[in-house]
């Protein structure tokens, strides 16, 4: 299989390592390492050496476990729906967008792991499984979502596995392993496109599953502000609305780096813009729906804690998460001319932002303030858990360009489709939408 | 079936914590120290909780010696993801500290707050280690555990009426902080037992439970102030 000279600027990333991406990889490969030192610290001092006590048990890890698996359904949500509705502007996006969630999870699982008081035990949830409990369902819903989106991640990358073995110098044999034979025979791409269609829309369900018992830990308890039967769908609204968000970034740094702006053009980033204003409506709608049910009702627990939002100790989080995720995206992109690559990305970093802090005012304020008049006191996180914290991001970074350098972040094969077939599709479709254009009539 | 069950009187309760003493002692907790303490990680299974009610003048201050409640509907034991706390059949909230794998998922569904997480590993003066009770295990960092109304207890209770070919009576299971209570404020008993003493005062009209609207049913029941007169 050949690629045309047209797309070659997709291998480059594969072919060549700058200066400039060393340099970058020393850095975060040293936050890593800073993290996994403050790890090893807590792994032997035990949970002691957090910021959390009673009656604040859950701090930081288990905001970021949220956050993490939140961005996942950047790629599973965007690229599945995106390729069921046959958008044909999704072709240069999908596969960053599948790495970010194949990635990401794999951070969400292990902030539990770190959370963990005895991580030596975490086997005993196989051994000893107790299925009341919405943790076991996470770890159910979980590990179905990471096989799901790992094989919806490796499917459509095997025709371009196949180009790189052809093609590239290195590492021949690894690429022969995995494009498993590949030959583009009609055959083969008959059954490879049965595949993807099948796993995207195997996945949308199970995406929507993950974030759903994600908010099931804590609206399954009867802790005030946490029991609520909204938190199913505003969890996953809130997933998608940070995972469009992340992969924004992530493709404005690719765009930037690969100089891949011929792929990743304006117009994607206008259309996910559109899209990320349309979740910054549904995640103002949701949190509104939340709070006012909340303080109309004004039961006097949940009221301390709404109060401790609102104009208490956790005031500047909410507000700052208020104009994150609502004020400045909404701003930037309700107008068209703030829509641009710049633009967007500055929405998407506030959105990011934003929502971890939504999930941090969501974990903490509950526990601080029990039912019973304990002594209370705010929560800081310490040194120990910000290194973690900081080494989870690297580390994720890090691993996401590790990808660029093994395989093409661009799907080739189905760029090159879509210059091949899929114009004269379009346009045959269009016409047969409408009437009396002579077009095929399904 | 006997179902355990505690009655706090809080007429005769003089709030002077032999109970949390004695508890300390029985249970293996090891003693905290000022940072300890200062961090809010001093591990008590039973402490006793000061309430206040109104503004001064008329202001009126309660204090609830609180162990864990072992409620009959417990939010804690239905969200442990690998059955490390449990509630036995006699209804005791039991908890598996070698099993437990530290999530503290229970302790943020407690809505009592008893449950408690050793932080670190608990640290003993070396003069008090070769006193501690040989029927209770000593925690390792990173599990959760809880006052178990002093389960150990009920096991020697029932192997020694066994051994002695007789039925159990009341005297031969008491947890230590009713058997320390010097005003005897702390009860002790069955509460399906009609003849029992725990389940006679349970009918009072002093009996309440503690965040009843709930619907955890405690088994640990007060008996409110103002009986005696």
């Amino acid at each position: 299989m050949k690629v045309s000279e047209q797309d070659r600027i997709l291998l480059k990333p594969v072919e060549q390592t700058t200066k400039r991406f060393w340099i970058t990889a020393g850095i975060l490969f040293s936050i890593w390492f800073i993290g996994f030192l403050a790890y090893l610290k807590q792994f032997y001092g035990g949970l002691g050496v957090t910021g959390l006590s009673r009656p604040t048990y859950w701090g930081i890890y288990i905001t970021n476990f949220v956050f993490f698996i939140g961005i996942s359904h950047a790629g599973t949500l965007i690229s599945a729906i995106l390729r069921i509705s046959q958008a044909e502007w999704r072709r240069a996006i999908t596969r960053s967008a599948e790495v970010i969630t194949v990635m990401v999870l794999l951070f969400g699982v292990g902030n539990i792991l770190i959370d963990l008081g005895r991580p030596d035990r975490m086997l005993n949830v196989l051994k000893h499984p107790h299925f009341t409990s919405p943790l076991l369902w996470d770890v159910t819903s979980i590990t179905c979502y990471l096989t799901a989106s790992t094989i919806y991640l490796y499917l459509p990358l095997i025709p371009d596995i196949a180009r790189l073995r052809d093609h590239g110098t290195k590492w021949k044999g690894f690429y022969r392993l995995l494009a498993l034979g590949w030959q583009e025979t009609p055959r083969q791409k008959k059954i490879l496109e049965r595949l993807i269609s099948i796993m995207a829309i195997v996945v949308i369900p199970i995406a929507v599953s993950v974030h759903t018992v994600v908010s099931y830990v804590f609206s399954m308890t009867i802790q005030p502000m946490w029991h609520s039967a909204i938190f199913g769908p505003y969890f996953v609204v809130g997933a998608i609305f940070s995972g469009i968000a992340a992969l924004m970034i992530a493709m404005a740094i690719i765009r930037k780096v690969y100089h891949l702006e011929e792929y990743l053009k304006e117009i994607h980033f206008n259309y996910l813009g559109i899209l990320l204003l349309v979740m910054a409506l549904l995640w103002f709608y949701f949190t509104f729906c939340e709070y006012l049910t909340v303080f109309y009702g004004s039961e006097p627990l949940e009221m301390q804690i709404f109060m401790s939002k609102i104009t208490g100790p956790y005031a500047l989080y909410f507000w700052t998460m208020v104009a994150c995720c609502f004020v400045i995206p909404f701003v930037i992109l309700a107008n068209r001319r703030t829509r641009t690559v710049k633009g967007t990305v500055i929405a998407s970093i506030a959105v990011t932002i934003g929502m971890w802090l939504e999930r941090f005012t969501i974990v903490v304020p509950s526990l601080v303030n029990p039912r019973l008049p304990y002594a209370r006191g705010t929560y800081y996180p310490t040194l120990t858990e910000l290194a973690i914290t900081a080494g989870c991001f690297a580390a994720f970074i890090l691993l996401y360009m590790t990808f660029t350098k093994i395989f093409p972040i661009v799907s080739i094969w189905e760029i090159e489709e879509g210059r091949e077939s899929s114009l004269r599709e379009v346009h045959e479709r269009v016409k047969g939408y409408l009437p009396g254009m002579g077009g095929k009539s399904e | 079936m006997t179902r355990w069950g505690m009655v706090i009187d809080l007429d005769k309760c003089s709030a002077c914590q032999a109970c949390v003493v004695a508890c300390q002692s029985e249970n293996n907790v090891a003693p905290p120290n000022q940072e300890i303490h200062e961090q809010g990680r001093s591990i008590h299974w039973i402490r006793v909780l000061p309430t206040f009610e109104g503004t001064f003048p008329h202001f009126r201050m309660r204090l609830f010696p609180l162990p864990c409640l072992h409620c009959d509907n417990p939010p804690c034991t239905k969200v442990c993801p690998v059955s490390a706390t449990y509630k036995s059949e006699e209804g005791i909230v039991g908890q598996i500290f070698a099993r437990c794998i530290g999530c503290r998922y229970c302790t943020t569904a407690c809505p009592y707050t008893v449950r408690e997480f050793n932080w670190r590993k608990p640290v003993w003066p070396e003069e008090m280690k070769p006193i501690r009770n040989r029927d209770v295990s000593v925690r390792p960092k990173g599990v959760v555990e809880k006052c178990t109304l002093c389960t150990h207890r009920l096991q020697k209770g029932r192997e020694k009426a066994r051994v002695e070919r007789r039925e159990m009576i009341p005297e031969d299971y008491i947890p230590a902080c009713v058997e320390i209570c010097p005003s005897q404020a702390m009860i002790f008993g069955d509460l399906d037992d009609p003849e029992s003493e725990v389940s006679k005062l349970v009918r009072s009209r002093r009996a309440f439970r503690l965040m009843e609207d709930l619907g955890t049913e405690p088994k640990v029941i007060y008996l409110s102030e103002g009986g005696g007169d």
